[in-house]
């Protein structure tokens, strides 16, 4: 708040006032409870392009504080035919921006009579982020496949960015797996190499950040469709537990 | 040929008895009056030449062209009234703006010539308007190949493999379909294209004019732009040389 001119809206502060209360006992700010936080998808989410398309996936997890208020959660929201966004940060604002984008694609896909590019998808996303960046909290990933240039993955963080890149990660599970992508990526790899890669990379983060956690869904996006795989908590790959 | 409206062609907001909306046709009249344009479609890419007809020495050379540049890879090349002409022109830069601005890649040709076209109809609507006197040509070549639209008057949109339009439109399309525009490449396209303006010219009528060529394809990647010197001199002289054949011809016979 500007001591100066107090009546000016600022959007740390609101967002501060979301999550924390005055305590009389203690004469300070704490905490709310978990019933009042903001929900968020914690989140972990990864995608990948390889030669004829692109394989993304996500945790299932969505808290509200430390309650787990959706063990099962889709975070692999369809835009179009061929075109997925990967959802983390706030579960309000990603699924507003993904409903608007979902119709502006549609509406476009029919002025143009064909399927929108991956990368208009992507834009169109960028720019919700970028116009709303004091109010939005959404990091998002655009992934696809179009004619025109095959499998594509965008990732659209928090300010509004937009940049094309060959294997991206996301949320806050991100942070953990940044060195297994490092050491295990590899340009060129094969379909089933890329699916190996996206579940281990989910099932490490879901091991280690506890906003992220569930089962791990993986979509499987090329020229011939969409193939969704749902892995189980406990079809998940082996990681040594200490 | 020209047909009296009889009171029903004073509005484009008017139906005739049979059908017809006068003013429309009125304004294609005002496209056939203008110099010739004729595109070619070719393998590789896309070739306009006009005839730009100059009324008077006093005129600086290259002024009011009649081939322009919307966005780097459409472009648009104009017949009839050249005033109308430029309107359009700024109507489809500033679609091609939005587009960009809007879904971050380049305005692909045909839904321009769509958005065009819906513009140019909207004003064969209403009383208080008249419709556009001229023909729109817009050319591209885009990741599926080179295309060809053009856009009428009326509002009505082709894509067209080659076409002529204004004074001479009847014989320059008879001279087209005698091209395999299939198999000819963007080179020989240019030079094609600037022998039937020459071809087509009237000497009587109008005597001197202007030869505007540019093309757009695999040669300049997809980047609309004024045909080269060598190219435009080249071209030129192809032409010149291929009149005075047809001159010796006729002194033959």
């Amino acid at each position: 708040m500007d001591v100066l001119n107090p009546m000016t809206y600022d959007a740390e502060e609101d967002q501060l006032r979301d999550r924390t209360k005055y305590s009389q006992m203690d004469k300070h700010l704490i905490p709310v409870e978990f019933q009042q936080q903001p929900v968020s998808t914690g989140t972990t989410i990864v995608a990948v392009e390889y030669d004829g398309g692109v394989i993304i996936g996500a945790d299932t997890r969505t808290s509200s504080g430390t309650f787990v208020m959706n063990r099962f959660t889709d975070k692999l929201t369809q835009l179009t035919d061929r075109i997925f966004c990967l959802r983390s940060g706030s579960a309000a604002d990603t699924q507003a921006i993904a409903q608007v984008v979902t119709y502006q694609l549609d509406f476009l896909s029919a002025e143009m009579n064909e399927p929108p590019l991956v990368r208009i998808a992507a834009n169109c996303v960028r720019r919700m982020i970028y116009q709303y960046r004091d109010d939005f909290l959404a990091g998002m990933i655009v992934a696809g496949w179009d004619k025109k240039l095959g499998g594509q993955v965008y990732s659209c963080p928090l300010g509004g960015l937009l940049v094309r890149q060959p294997v991206t990660l996301g949320g806050s599970g991100s942070t953990y797996i940044w060195g297994y992508l490092d050491n295990n990526y590899r340009p060129n790899m094969t379909q089933q190499e890329c699916y190996d890669f996206v579940l281990k990379g989910i099932t490490l983060a879901i091991t280690r950040d506890g906003s992220s956690g569930g089962c791990a869904r993986i979509a499987i996006i090329n020229k011939d469709g969409v193939e969704r795989i749902d892995v189980l908590g406990n079809d998940l790959p082996k990681v040594f537990d200490l | 040929m020209s047909s009296i409206g009889s009171g029903y062609d004073l509005s484009a907001s008017q139906f005739s008895p049979d059908g017809r909306v006068f003013q429309v046709e009125y304004a294609n009249k005002a496209v056939e009056a203008s110099g010739t344009v004729v595109a070619l479609r070719c393998k590789d890419g896309i070739a306009f030449a006009v005839e730009k007809i100059i009324t008077s020495r006093l005129y600086e050379s290259g002024s009011n062209k009649r081939i322009h540049n919307v966005d780097k890879h459409i472009g648009m090349a104009v017949a009839g009234l050249l005033a109308d002409a430029r309107q359009l022109l700024t109507v489809a830069r500033d679609e091609a703006k939005q587009y960009k601005h809007d879904y971050g890649v380049s305005i692909p040709v045909k839904y321009l010539a769509d958005r065009l076209a819906m513009y140019m109809h909207a004003y064969t609507l209403y009383g208080f308007v008249r419709p556009f006197g001229c023909f729109i040509l817009l050319a591209a070549y885009e990741s599926d190949g080179p295309q060809l639209y053009g856009v009428e008057p009326s509002g009505v949109t082709y894509a067209y493999h080659g076409i002529a339009v204004g004074k001479a439109q009847q014989t320059a399309k008879t001279e087209i379909e005698k091209l395999k525009l299939s198999e000819l490449k963007l080179e020989d396209g240019i030079n094609e294209a600037a022998k039937i303006i020459y071809q087509v010219h009237d000497e009587v009528k109008d005597r001197m004019f202007e030869l505007e060529l540019s093309w757009v394809g695999q040669v300049n990647d997809g980047k609309h732009e004024r045909v080269p010197a060598q190219i435009f001199a080249k071209a030129e002289s192809f032409a010149k040389a291929s009149l005075e054949e047809a001159d010796d011809d006729d002194d033959e016979m």
